[in-house]
């Protein structure tokens, strides 16, 4: 239960060196949701075939997905909905069970061991210490009818701080940074609006300066100024923090804002991946074709 | 006109003890619960679910002591039954004269003399000893009750010590009042490992758990649970770096009967003076200071 307040406010200054070293590794990690069948025990590969079993009606939402994230790297990730993107973001949160597949962060412990098999205890461990979400629905990040400064200090609890000062101290820079005026640090988020909603939950997200985090959808159902100025945020969180992120969306204009990398998928399946620019200028695969296309 | 002492004895007579098994329960039932009793001691703070009986007081009313005690009784016990402090109230007399009838055992209202002591929000002010068994009774065994409804997540929150709902209370307490509001029942840390419910015993005694010479057993009736604080365990109040715990301040007040001035006061409201004065809580307590100044 020790603490240490100038770690705690310190941390955000903390140099940033490029480094070669994947700060995320992931390989071959599929998500089935149903109970399987034999003729469904290993996701295929093989594009033609769709993700659900037609014996037994089990879905392999996300198909031997394998990739790296460097540290300060913005991944995008899109694809139409029912794609997999969200169970990969899920499943990488531990929300959501992994079926098969390797995960390894290599600023946790000894950088290489299998964070799927981690007891629940460890997961939580990490996701509180070298993680952050941020939800479609701000619901799912937020405890709505606590105030916002409490928001923070949860995740502020839970890796092990316990000096109210300096929880809302931090607390108070994070919200700053997001635009939310300080009068209003102690309102609970059910009083914002869903774009204000949305920095807190980013905030929150950030409060333990996270080397990763996860963006899902977040822009998603807010009008476009908001929407803009959400994704102003997000750029300068990145630039200023040199947080990894990995970026869901189904809107190839947010990919293209913030997404350093893209990979895109289709029925569980990454179809292709590479730089942004060049996924969006020359697409290979016939559905990136249709996605790119098919944008106004 | 009976004195209460003859009614007492016709009371006794009426009751057919030897329907009964010794202290009440039957040997099984017994058994069962100082196995879970066991647990619970081997697990610091931890909650173990239990048979909770079908008992001759209603539940709620601290079938969950009662069970405990009747389950640790031997015959050469000696009870002292406690509610908030007093001896002599309804609840106390009536569970003390069940436990005689039904086990012929001696009890006393000297702290020093039980070697099992039921209470109910309050632990004697005398210092218990290593050889004693203090049984609290409880109404809310879990502390995460407060934060989390479902008892399927609490459970899981336990296990992986998930404890940031229960500070976030304490957070948002002091922001919005400037302290840690909670009396009662304020919840505390167990061996470094679970967070309990202590029963809702003031603050003021819940720093004798810490390192106590003696054996504390928890029993829920109603929610079927039993916990422990062994002997020499860590028991730490829930508090910020900031914001340490603080036990209920009597600064400058005595009891009017003993004129203690570091004991547990309980405010009495002279309507027709319309003045408050204060005494002892603990009126065994109470009882002995007075005894000692003569």
């Amino acid at each position: 239960m020790s603490m240490n307040s100038a770690d705690l406010i310190n941390n955000a200054e903390k140099e940033w060196v490029w480094n070669e070293t994947p700060l995320l590794k992931v390989r071959g990690l599929s998500k089935q949701f149903g109970a399987g069948c034999i003729h469904c025990k290993q996701p295929t590969s093989d594009e033609q075939e769709g993700s659900r079993c037609q014996y037994c009606g089990s879905i392999w939402a996300c198909r031997n997905l394998s990739f790296d994230l460097y540290p300060g790297e913005i991944l995008g990730v899109v694809g139409e909905s029912g794609s997999g993107k969200s169970t990969l973001v899920k499943c990488l949160y531990f929300d959501e069970e992994t079926t098969v597949g390797e995960m390894s962060i290599s600023s946790y412990e000894d950088k290489t061991s299998n964070l799927f098999e981690k007891s629940a205890q460890q997961k939580r461990y990490i996701r509180n210490h070298v993680m952050g979400m941020v939800y479609q629905n701000p619901l799912l990040g937020l405890r709505m009818p606590i105030s916002s400064s409490g928001n923070i200090a949860e995740k502020l609890f839970a890796a092990d701080h316990y000096h109210v000062g300096s929880i809302r101290q931090r607390a108070a820079d994070l919200l700053q940074k997001v635009e939310i005026p300080l009068a209003r640090m102690d309102e609970p988020p059910k009083n914002f609006s869903g774009g204000m909603q949305q920095r807190v939950q980013i905030s929150k997200a950030l409060a333990n300066n996270p080397p990763l985090l996860l963006l899902d959808e977040v822009t998603t159902g807010l009008d476009l100024s908001v929407q803009a100025k959400v994704l102003d945020l997000i750029r300068n969180i990145q630039r200023e923090l040199r947080v990894a992120m990995i970026v869901v969306s189904h809107d190839l204009g947010v990919i293209r804002m913030l997404a350093d990398r893209t990979m895109v998928l289709r029925q569980g399946l990454i179809v292709e991946q590479g730089l942004t620019d060049q996924i969006l200028e020359d697409p290979r695969h016939p559905y990136t074709q249709l996605l790119v296309h098919s944008l106004l | 006109m009976q004195t209460t002492e003859q009614k007492q004895n016709n009371h006794k007579r009426t009751f057919n003890t030897a329907e009964y098994n010794f202290a009440f329960l039957d040997e099984g039932s017994k058994r069962e619960i100082r196995r879970k009793s066991l647990k619970a001691v081997a697990i610091p703070g931890y909650q173990v679910a239990f048979a909770s009986r079908e008992m001759p007081i209603g539940r709620g009313w601290g079938t969950g002591g009662l069970q405990l005690t009747l389950s640790l009784l031997g015959r050469q016990d000696t009870l002292k039954v406690i509610d908030q402090g007093n001896d002599d109230s309804v609840n106390a007399v009536s569970i003390r004269r069940l436990v005689e009838e039904t086990s012929g055992i001696l009890t006393t209202e000297e702290t020093a003399q039980a070697s099992i002591i039921q209470s109910r929000h309050r632990i004697p002010e005398e210092k218990l000893k290593f050889d004693q068994i203090l049984v609290l009774q409880v109404p809310q065994p879990e502390p995460l009750r407060k934060v989390e409804r479902r008892e399927e997540r609490t459970r899981i929150q336990h296990a992986e010590m998930d404890y940031s709902a229960m500070w976030l209370t304490l957070y948002e307490s002091i922001v919005k009042w400037g302290s840690i509001t909670l009396g009662a029942d304020y919840p505390v840390m167990v061996h470094e490992r679970y967070i309990m419910a202590p029963s809702p015993i003031p603050r003021w005694d819940t720093e004798k758990l810490h390192q106590s010479h003696h054996l504390t057993l928890f029993g829920a009736g109603r929610e079927k649970k039993i916990y422990a604080i062994p002997p020499y365990t860590n028991v730490q109040p829930l508090e910020f770096e900031d914001y340490p715990f603080e036990v209920e301040s009597f600064d400058g007040l005595s009891c009017r009967h003993c004129g203690s001035m570091d004991s547990f006061l309980d405010e009495v409201v002279d309507d027709e003076a319309g003045i408050t004065i204060h005494q002892c809580s603990d009126t065994a307590y109470c009882r002995q200071q007075q005894e000692r100044i003569g």
